[in-house]
């Protein structure tokens, strides 16, 4: 009698925990099939005309991007992180946290700036001119190395926060048990830190290359035609919304094939650490040359990624400053500030829980909802705004006819909410998932044996391991939802503004003067979660 | 604080996150917004807010709306958004919308909108008085409310505008490396070569664009002002733009060595210089159309149309209003008589079109 309760209550609480991993993956897995739904009415004249003209480019487009930017941003994220994890130089301290913060700056910002900086019309060539008669030897920035720097530069971040999380943690560890294996540094780090780093590189990887994927803004600037730019074309200058999904779905095959590739390098290897990571051993002091150029590296990439399009925006804000900072202006700092706070929190803690589940009932079932659930990154974000839309409304219009008043749930916060959280689970749940990733069975078992399981067991032994994770997490979050635009555009309430929505309002119509000061504003808010997570996680 | 929520029970956790939220959410959202969203769709009493779906800016509508609350003692709420999400947005609503009235910057959308069956008739004399023919929709589901005109701009330095005739004359041989267009994927370039595939025939506009391609100095610029820039820069001499980007940058530079030029001019052609509309329809489902009517035919007055126009440095929709004395100094001009409910038929194959033809 007493066991049959006990398999009743195990059946109860594995149907909670897949209740809840569904609940989870609904909204995203709604708007994948409205984007797939659209196959039921193919637009065939219009599909045939891409198929000619247009995806062959942008499909070749496109797989050069990713993999550009895929490849320059974990060359960036891991080298820049590995310097301020595990070494010591000139400035160390400054750039731990001054490398994240290119994370703040949309990436159409760090397009518009480098472009301003680089092109002809530019003062860099300018400058040229004036001095040599000639710029004709300057690169082409309107260029695929021009479309790769850009998004590089501004994504870089997402793997360097990730894989600084991995080196901070197990890098100088692993380079004691390297060194008493008798390798040298460069010996450690190719066999025995970077492998151990793998779920975090490739984690930041993918989160970098479905941002590349979903981009619109950025390559609009450089003019530089992919999927997504192939997607808005055929949706509001064809007209047909079924033929923009349709290409949307070649999307999304690239989303699973980056997917699988991601988990293909991690399945091979178990990744576990049996002690606390606290190193005792200090940095490596690089020694004469080489601390210098570690400083001209990090000097470089923090000029180009942030202080070059911070000046840029002073410039234009400047002169705007007193009229453009009225009441208003610090209702959309607050609408900002309070919309990404909860979404923050919200995002973390569904995020947490969803990865938690995941990893106790490891079924397959688990992982093929958690991957759906991650999915909604990679979709254009107006693609995404409206495939959760539609259903949305048919909800409301659904209370409606049932009497209810309407509209319940449009216009709410509650549906933006939902929208950033089918939009950012990928961001919040990846470093988590890494970081997860080192906890051993036996922590677990050890755990249970001392009667500490469930929700108490993420409590008390998970959470303080993936705090480093979990911290990473918010920031991105927080970050992501700042600059976030289609959903806000699309769900905000009547009147309330943020300052992305103030953003597109003015550059849209070329003002981009009158852009640059909300723009600030998102880096400036957006410095203040990387202070935090910084001096969380870099006591030392 | 998320330590403390996850404690307890899976349940109360959930609970415990929700609760938090709702208890933000409270504290954040605008005080007044939401009561007010409520009552406009319970009652449809006369003194309701119209709500009013832009993809015109907000800082191009909110002046607008600010007069006609002064002056009708109606209130206006707006959501601005992409023409394309907000017509999608509108079809999802279906019959519970919360607006009344669709803004968009370009006659092919509204005919979109039109097709897709979310507006209702007009039935205006005002705007059939106010509004020429050509400029609205001729089954009277949409009218334009300012004229964007789309024309060539030279540099003063480089160019003799006689050498200068119309929109098809830069392909010529004389413009070979001297042409700049912005990307084919901005609306005011699709409706341009519908104009001309409209005027020339589908064969002959290809082999037009074909030859501005040709022409091409410097790849197509993601926007007008950079556009501009190249021409002062001298990557090129000439190139196709909006009028009121001009006005912008005359604005904030003197003796800008740049003009308008005003193509297709030509008394016996049946052309002239391209325009396009922000224009405005009625939602099929608006709970308060008579309202609505009011806002819009108050949107065709004159006063109305001097601020409407006058904030972004666009035509007025009716040649009777005084104009803007910057935008006046630009000379006058022939429009092009083609109706603008043709856009909406003729954009999807400009945009085939400029794919062909290898216009990025």
């Amino acid at each position: 009698m007493q066991s049959l309760i006990n398999l009743a209550k195990h059946i109860r609480k594995i149907s909670v925990w897949q209740i809840f991993l569904v609940v989870m993956a609904l909204p995203t897995l709604l708007a994948l099939l409205g984007v797939l739904s659209s196959f039921l009415h193919p637009d065939i004249e219009s599909l045939s005309h891409l198929a000619q003209y247009v995806l062959p480019q942008t499909i070749k487009n496109t797989v050069f991007l990713v993999v550009g930017v895929g490849a320059v941003t974990t060359t960036l994220g891991v080298s820049l992180a590995w310097l301020t994890a595990v070494c010591e130089f000139p400035l160390r301290k400054f750039f731990v946290w001054a490398l994240i913060l290119p994370m703040a700056i949309p990436g159409y910002v760090m397009a518009f700036a480098l472009v301003g900086l680089f092109e002809y019309t530019g003062p860099v060539q300018q400058f040229l001119r004036e001095t040599f008669g000639s710029s004709s030897a300057f690169p082409d920035i309107y260029s695929y190395g021009g479309v790769v720097m850009a998004l590089s530069l501004a994504l870089y971040p997402y793997t360097y926060l990730m894989v600084r999380n991995a080196f901070q943690t197990q890098g100088l560890r692993s380079l004691e048990v390297g060194q008493s294996l008798g390798l040298s540094v460069r010996e450690s780090f190719w066999r025995i830190c970077l492998p151990m780093a793998r779920p975090w590189i490739a984690g930041g990887t993918l989160l970098v290359m479905m941002e590349t994927l979903s981009d619109f803004g950025t390559v609009a600037i450089f003019n530089y035609d992919t999927l997504t730019s192939a997607i808005y074309k055929t949706w509001f200058g064809l007209y047909s919304l079924p033929a923009a999904l349709q290409v949307a779905s070649v999307l999304l095959i690239f989303v699973v094939v980056i997917t699988l590739l991601e988990r293909k390098s991690r399945a091979s290897q178990r990744f576990s650490q049996t002690r606390s990571s606290k190193s005792v051993a200090g940095r490596i002091h690089l020694s004469g040359s080489h601390r210098w150029l570690a400083l001209l590296v990090c000097l470089l990439v923090f000029s180009l990624a942030f202080v070059m399009p911070v000046m840029r925006l002073l410039y234009w804000a400047v002169p705007n400053m007193n009229a453009d900072l009225t009441t208003q202006f610090w209702a959309y700092v607050a609408g900002s500030t309070s919309l990404s706070l909860i979404a923050m929190l919200m995002i973390a803690g569904l995020a947490l829980l969803m990865a938690f589940t995941a990893r106790t009932y490891n079924s397959p079932f688990a992982k093929i909802v958690v991957r759906i659930s991650t999915m909604g990154y990679a979709l254009p974000g107006t693609v995404l705004a409206v495939g959760l839309f539609v259903p949305v409304a048919a909800i409301d219009n659904a209370l409606g006819a049932m009497g209810l008043s309407t509209p319940l749930l449009q216009g709410t916060m509650v549906v933006m909410l939902l929208a950033y959280s089918v939009r950012f689970m990928a961001v919040a749940f990846t470093p988590l998932e890494s970081n997860l990733l080192r906890i051993t069975p036996s922590i677990d078992a050890a755990s249970r044996s001392l009667g500490v399981s469930g929700i108490k067991m993420l409590a008390k032994v998970h959470l303080p391991m993936v705090k480093g994770g979990l911290l990473t997490a918010m920031v991105l979050v927080f970050v992501d939802v700042m600059k976030e635009l289609p959903i806000t555009l699309m769900t905000r309430p009547f009147g309330f503004n943020t300052l992305a929505v103030r953003i597109f309002e003015l550059s849209s119509e070329g003002l981009w003067e009158r852009a640059a000061l909300p723009a600030l504003a998102i880096v400036l808010v957006g410095l203040i979660p990387a202070f935090i997570l910084i001096r969380k996680s870099d006591a030392r | 604080m998320i330590t403390r929520m996850l404690n307890s029970k899976p349940a109360l956790a959930t609970l415990a996150v929700s609760s938090i939220i709702l208890g933000l959410l409270s504290a954040c959202s605008p005080p007044s917004e939401p009561t007010s969203q409520i009552e406009s769709v319970e009652n449809t009493e006369q003194n309701d807010a119209l709500v009013v779906y832009s993809s015109r800016n907000e800082h191009l509508i909110r002046p607008v709306f600010a007069l006609f609350t002064v002056e009708t003692g109606i209130e206006v709420e707006y959501a601005t958004d992409k023409a394309g999400v907000l017509i999608e947005r509108i079809k999802a609503e279906g019959k519970n919308t919360p607006a009344d009235i669709l803004i968009t910057v370009d006659a092919g959308t509204l005919g979109y909108a039109a097709q897709q069956g979310i507006f209702q008739p007009l039935n205006s004399a005002a705007v059939v008085e106010r509004v020429p023919a050509h400029l609205r929709d001729d089954s009277d589901y949409w009218t334009g409310l300012s004229l964007r005109a789309r024309t060539i701009v030279y540099s003063t330095e480089r160019v003799n505008p006689e050498q200068l005739s119309s929109y098809q004359d830069l392909g010529g041989s004389q413009w070979q490396g001297r042409v700049c267009l912005r990307t084919s994927k901005k609306v005011y370039n699709q409706s341009l070569v519908a104009m001309l595939i409209a005027e020339q025939g589908e064969v002959k506009a290809e082999s037009i664009v074909s030859s501005w391609v040709a022409n091409l100095a410097i790849p197509p610029t993601s926007n007008d002002t950079k556009l501009m820039e190249a021409i002062l820069a001298g990557q090129c001499d000439v190139g196709i733009i909006n009028t009121y980007y001009f006005g912008r940058l005359q604005e904030k530079q003197e003796n800008l060595p740049l003009a308008l030029f005003w193509p297709n001019q030509a008394d016996n052609e049946n052309s002239g210089v391209h325009v396009n509309v922000a224009g405005v329809g009625i939602l099929k489902y608006s709970k308060n159309a008579a309202q609505a009517k009011r806002l819009l035919e108050w949107l065709v007055s004159d006063s109305a149309q001097a601020l409407f126009a006058g904030v972004n440095k666009e035509y007025p929709i009716n040649d009777s209003v005084e104009i803007n004395p910057q935008v006046a100094s630009w000379g006058s001009f022939k429009q092009n008589p083609l109706p603008l409910s043709q856009a909406y038929v003729l954009q999807p194959a400009a945009v085939k079109l400029m794919d062909r033809a290898g216009y990025k």
